[in-house]
């Protein structure tokens, strides 16, 4: 059986939607995983050990064994406690989760790398502890680490792909449900990775903007 | 939580773990040589090699393995190309980490301070001996940790390959939950083997750096 790559065409509204799907679940996760290492990285530093000790060992967790098998575990295993999500919701709370601890250490390290004169003088001034964190720190940290969280946005992309597995309808398994009219794999999946590449390529262009942006107001 | 079943099917899982571990070791030997000729082109002086390195990288990173994989697997029979699963798993997974360690170990290579170049040249070393003989040393103590980097999500990326029905851990994890629909022990189970090989792995690469490092 030959390539034939004019079957593709044919699929154009699917695979944009697919896309568009990709996209959204990636936005989605994006938001949970910045926000939710925001916040795992200021419980790892300045909560107390009674909580800390936990969440270093769900960080150890969550780097220490396959996205696959968290999505597996939060999607099939949350049933057997009476918790059915949809297939989207888990797909996200899984990618969001994953790459918020991935975050989590990458903010800490902005965290540390913040003037200790910052903390002392928002002490001085009346702030309290709270707020010195909330308004001092965390937003210079961040600013530091804006480009190692754009590579992990990237890596969220691409892992974004094994959210089909759990039966989510985005880019992969809009391919495959083509291939499974057409009988056409090599075609459909090249066609998936060149719409991948895309989006890619957009994402990459956002971010050294963004990066770019924030260089110049510092 | 079941502990007799865990206790009852726990052999398999590490039956399934050992071809988790060929998935990660054969792949990451073939990761390895990727990623030395793939460095290789990315700095030669030769402007196609320097092009086709860059698009190996660009091509591979900016693609999903899991997308990868299919299409050495399924569609690899339409061009000719018939693997089994396993083959085809440790072939694309290979081929993606290559792409990464390509970056790593060409970083680690223009991380070597240009004034050694330089000084090897002026005392009469040809190109090739000032990489072997100077460069390169310096560059593989650079490189090792983050090439465990790589190499540890390696391991997690093994995972992948359930998707085309290679029986390894997750595969075997996901059959048992077909028969004994105990989802959460059997992931704890794979969790659990996962983050073993991984810490076994990466005190590993933590010996092998103290063992190159100058004191």
């Amino acid at each position: 059986m030959g390539l034939d790559f004019s079957v593709v065409p044919e699929y154009f509204d699917e695979l944009l939607l697919g896309s568009l799907w990709t996209i959204a679940i990636m936005l989605a996760s994006a938001v949970i995983s910045f926000f939710g290492g925001i916040l795992l990285a200021v419980i790892a530093l300045y909560g107390p050990a009674l909580v800390r000790y936990p969440f270093r060992a769900f960080s150890f967790v969550f780097m220490g064994t396959p996205l696959l098998l968290q999505l597996f575990l939060i999607y099939f295993g949350l049933i057997q406690i009476g918790i059915d999500l949809p297939a989207f919701v888990a797909g996200i709370i899984g990618l969001g989760l994953h790459f918020a601890v991935y975050n989590s250490d990458i903010i800490q390290a902005g965290i540390m790398a913040v003037d200790k004169g910052q903390h002392e003088g928002a002490r001085t001034l009346g702030l309290s502890k709270l707020q010195t964190i909330r308004k001092i720190i965390v937003p210079q940290a961040v600013r530091t680490v804006i480009p190692p969280i754009g590579n992990n946005l990237v890596a969220l992309l691409k892992d974004s792909a094994l959210v089909s597995v759990i039966g989510v309808t985005e880019l992969t398994l809009t391919s495959q449900l083509a291939i499974s009219n057409t009988f056409r794999p090599f075609e459909f999946y090249v066609a998936a990775a060149v719409c991948y590449y895309v989006i890619n390529l957009g994402l990459e262009y956002s971010l050294r903007r963004v990066e770019s942006r924030i260089q110049v107001s510092r | 939580m079941d502990y007799d079943l865990i206790l009852r099917v726990y052999p398999f899982f590490l039956q399934a773990a050992l071809v988790t571990v060929q998935l990660a070791v054969l792949s990451t030997v073939l990761g390895l040589a990727c990623g030395a000729l793939g460095a290789y082109a990315r700095l030669s002086r030769m402007s196609v090699l320097r092009f086709i390195g860059a698009a190996y990288v660009s091509v591979i990173r900016g693609t999903p393995a899991l997308i990868q994989l299919f299409i050495l697997y399924f569609g690899g029979p339409q061009i000719g190309i018939q693997l089994d699963a396993f083959s085809a798993g440790v072939l694309g997974l290979g081929i993606n980490i290559g792409a990464y360690m390509t970056e790593t170990m060409r970083g680690a290579i223009i991380a070597v301070d240009k004034g050694q170049v330089e000084a090897s040249r002026t005392l009469g070393m040809s190109g090739w001996q000032t990489m072997t003989r100077v460069v390169l040393p310096q560059a593989a103590r650079l490189m090792i940790r983050p090439l465990g980097v790589n190499i540890n999500a390696q391991i997690k990326g093994t995972a992948l390959v359930a998707a085309i029905s290679v029986v390894e851990l997750t595969y075997t994890a996901q059959r048992y939950i077909g028969s004994t629909y105990k989802p959460f022990e059997m992931f704890l189970l794979a969790g659990l083997i996962y983050m073993v090989i991984i810490y076994v792995t990466g005190k590993g690469v933590s010996w092998i750096d103290r063992q190159v490092q100058i004191k």
